[in-house]
């Protein structure tokens, strides 16, 4: 049976030659990646099987990250588990802040006024800008080009003092509390803002011919990692992953929550234009447009935000009554659910966390067979892991 | 036994409870004054003498180069030819270290500047100079690290491997007329195979760091520069047909006589064929795009993944010397070697200045593109660089062949073509000093923006 193998392997004019020896032991090289890697965005470790430059399947482990975050919250009242809601993925705290507070109003009932609310849609789109940004900038040197990340940098540091100015922080925010923001926005901060806006816009259009239309960029993603549709639905994909196959579902469109129903924006979709649709790049590109989208969305809000309390009247120490509730929030990485049971105390009965990035890191060992090692950092790259919330 | 005896009495409440007592040194004498001397005018010398490192360095930079020319014109021809081989050897070893250092530091700084950064800025107090000097008092200081399951004699070779061929290139690489250790017949070949050698060193390195890693770069760099040397080689063939000679000094010689004799200008072929060799390069000394052996964000650090300290030095070493070392072929081939624009300027400036440009456009390349996989390297070689190469190395000599008195009518529309590349090769460089110019003019743009309109609150 070996030998037959063996024979199919090597055509048998070459056995005969005897330049190809028939004994020869050819078998898989297993590597494994990180969790000790550049390219792994974290603490992940990928097990790849490969045949030279060639990879046969692809295994991902996690779990070196885990800090007990659903635990913690049995343990806590609401109000304290904000700040672990920013050490879920910590790219985008406002985001999970922001979910967080809105499952807790929920099923709490909690009213919050209109300035909190456009005051959340700016926040949670100036973070997804950042978060896009450093997605962006760090797929950019996972393709070995170094200096989109620098120049992603640059701007990410102007939306981090726009931060650091509303709230103090630069990274862990918990900003978006219950019942609205912690406080209101400086003086004159509508205007750095715009400002801001301003000067990002035009900066997109650069990063585009530096990188996203570059050839060898574009020879390097395009028709690489292809997801279909279907099997993004299948793996529960969500966010830019899900967008990039195809399919125009965004939470903010199909379920608004805060204001988002009120403002105009569109679903950035890929459309495969360098290659089949749902490849890295329609997934790269996808953050991209968001981007832009974003600064949309901004703008409307800055115009519609009017002066009024900014935190509705909610006891320091939130009791909700007894029952559950799940709700979901588009992150820039893709759907944050919490999954949230009461027995009518201080502290959660249980608290569920969907992280996007789990679901969408799921999808990689259908991707990466029969990729070559370096598409394993252009795969990665693209769904854009943060291990912070694969781990919880 | 009185245990507490020792115990001194405990500080009372409110005085200082942790401070160090400082022994009481007394200085006398000589030790006295230099103390004194220290105390008096150190807090201005030391900065003062920081201050003006960089000047002290390229007042040594100028000191060497007069003492190798004094040695080199008057005190050479008197000793006899062991001792000068090794004075020039010496001083040959001086010169690629510098510009290994240089390399490394400007490096820096270009990355830098095209990231919107500044480089480094500290260190030697000008823009940095020291860096790497102080890297290399780093890397000195650091534990010589052996996998436990590494081939060790192999491990421990591999950098020399790397490095002394990487030296070797420049004994035959002619900086002027006269200005060459060894003016071989066969020098360009010899420069090739220098630095053809230095692949064996990163596969015996990769394979003797028993990591998988290592594995990959060292597999990566074996099957790039294979086939990158044939398309490198046959550029060079279409030059060295063109002037008949092997010989570097020669093929330097020939091209003497004002931008427009450089071999680049004579036929469209040629003008490619430098194009092509510069690819061809950038792939065989590891330079990005083609800089897949070290891969970071795929290999961790490719076949040096496991050298640390001092051997790493050799590589890092070994590849900025390969990167002058092309480029000086490049140089010497293409761009008139140390002939001036202008006739009757000629000197080994010429060189160094038009070898550093090429370096520089190869650090411009890395920090502006993106990286290439391994098949569409292999591809691009030999799908489309090889046949290219070819027709090139045809064409031209196809446009040798016609390029005489004996037809009257090529040849004219030959001087048409040949007065049109130098246009173009001067406007070119044109475009590329206006760009530096306007580079130059906008340089404190984007960072001095950022630090205008920082936020006050923040």
């Amino acid at each position: 049976m070996k030998e037959i193998e063996l024979q199919y392997r090597h055509p048998p004019d070459l056995l005969d030659d005897g330049e190809i020896p028939s004994d020869i032991r050819t078998e898989e090289l297993v590597l494994n990646m990180g969790p000790q890697h550049p390219s792994t965005h974290g603490v992940l470790r990928v097990v790849l099987q490969t045949d030279g430059e060639l990879v046969l399947g692809a295994t991902p482990y996690m779990g070196y990250l885990h800090r007990c975050a659903e635990k913690i919250a049995e343990k806590v009242t609401y109000r304290q588990f904000t700040p672990y809601t920013d050490r879920l993925d910590y790219l985008a705290a406002m985001n999970n802040n922001l979910g967080f507070a809105l499952a807790v109003e929920k099923l709490g009932g909690i009213e919050v006024p209109p300035r909190a609310d456009y005051l959340r849609v700016i926040f949670a789109e100036l973070n997804r800008i950042a978060s896009h940004l450093m997605a962006t900038g760090s797929y950019g040197l996972d393709m070995g080009a170094f200096t989109p990340l620098v120049y992603c940098f640059r701007e990410r540091e102007w939306i981090m003092d726009l931060f650091e100015a509303a709230c103090g922080a630069r990274l862990t925010y918990s900003y978006i509390t219950i019942g609205g923001v912690r406080e209101d926005v400086p003086e004159g901060w509508g205007d750095k803002c715009r400002e801001f806006l301003d000067y990002f816009e035009p900066k997109i259009a650069e990063y585009n011919d530096l990188l996203s239309f570059n050839h060898i960029f574009i020879n390097r993603t395009g028709n690489v990692g292809i997801c279909p549709p279907e099997l993004a639905v299948a793996y529960g994909l969500t966010g830019p992953c899900l967008r990039g196959s195809g399919l125009a579902w965004d939470l903010r469109k199909a379920t608004p929550y805060c204001r988002y129903h009120e403002l105009d924006f569109d679903i950035p979709v890929g459309h495969g234009e360098n290659g089949a649709v749902g490849d890295c790049w329609d997934r790269y590109f996808v953050r991209v447009q968001e981007m832009v989208q974003s600064v949309r969305i901004i703008r409307q809000a800055l115009d519609k935000l009017a002066d009024g309390p900014v935190q509705a009247k909610v006891p320091r120490v939130v009791k909700l009554p007894a029952g559950e509730v799940y709700y979901e929030v588009e992150n820039p990485r893709g759907q944050l659910g919490f999954h949230l049971v009461s027995d009518g105390g201080t502290s959660p009965y249980r608290l569920k966390i969907r992280g996007p990035s789990f679901c969408n890191l799921s999808v990689l060992p259908v991707l990466a067979p029969n990729c070559l090692l370096a598409d394993i950092a252009a795969l990665l790259g693209s769904i854009d892991v943060v291990m912070g919330e694969v781990d919880r | 036994m009185n245990q507490t005896a020792n115990i001194k009495p405990q500080t009372p409440l409110g005085q200082a409870m942790f401070v160090c007592e400082r022994p009481k040194v007394e200085y006398r004498g000589l030790s006295l004054k230099i103390v004194q001397l220290a105390t008096k005018w150190g807090p201005i010398g030391i900065p003062l003498l920081l201050r003006f490192a960089w000047g002290i360095f390229f007042a040594a930079l100028v000191f060497v180069i007069a003492f190798v020319w004094v040695v080199g014109r008057f005190i050479n021809p008197l000793l006899p030819w062991f001792v000068r081989d090794v004075v020039v050897v010496v001083g040959l070893l001086a010169f690629v270290s510098i510009v290994a250092i240089i390399g490394i530091w400007g490096e820096r700084k270009v990355s830098g500047r095209i990231q919107s950064r500044l480089g480094p800025m500290r260190t030697g107090a000008w823009h940095g100079w020291a860096q790497s000097l102080a890297d290399g008092l780093k890397f000195v200081q650091k534990e010589d690290l052996i996998p436990q399951d590494a081939d060790k004699p192999l491990f421990r070779l591999a950098p020399y491997v790397a490095l002394v061929p990487a030296f070797c290139a420049y004994l035959a690489i002619p900086f002027g007329v006269g200005w060459v250790f060894h003016d071989s017949d066969v020098g360009l070949l010899f420069v090739l195979a220098m630095l053809a050698i230095e692949v064996l060193g990163v596969i015996m390195g990769g394979w003797a760091s028993n990591s998988k890693w290592s594995l990959y770069g060292a597999m990566r760099e074996g099957c790039q520069l294979v086939s990158y040397e044939i398309p490198m080689g046959l550029s060079l063939v279409a030059a060295v047909a063109w002037l008949g000679s092997l010989s570097l000094v020669e093929l330097g010689r020939a091209q003497d006589g004002g931008w427009w004799s450089w071999l680049l200008f004579q036929n469209p072929f040629l003008f490619a064929a430098f194009f092509t060799y510069y690819i061809a390069s950038l792939a065989s000394c590891k330079r990005s795009p083609f800089d897949l052996p070290e891969g970071e964000s795929e290999l961790v650090a490719g076949f040096h993944t496991e050298y640390s300290g001092f051997r790493f030095v050799m590589f890092f070493f070994a590849e900025y010397m390969g990167m002058f070392a092309v480029s000086a072929v490049a140089t010497v081939i293409f761009l008139g070697g140390w002939n001036s624009p202008v006739p009757g300027l000629a000197s080994p400036l010429w060189f160094v200045i038009k070898s550093t440009f090429l370096v520089w456009v190869q650090m411009w390349v890395r920090w502006t593109l993106p990286r290439i996989r391994i098949d569409q390297v292999m591809h691009a070689c030999v799908k489309y660089l090889l046949p290219f190469t070819l027709l090139l190395f045809v064409g031209s000599s196809l446009w040798q062949l016609y390029d005489n008195p004996d037809h009257r009518l090529f040849e004219g529309f030959a001087a048409v073509v040949r007065f049109g590349l130098g246009c173009l090769g001067l406007l070119l460089l044109g475009l590329y000093f206006a760009g530096a110019a306007y580079g130059f003019y906008h340089r404190n743009q984007l960072v001095g923006q950022m630090v205008r309109k920082h936020l006050p609150g923040a």
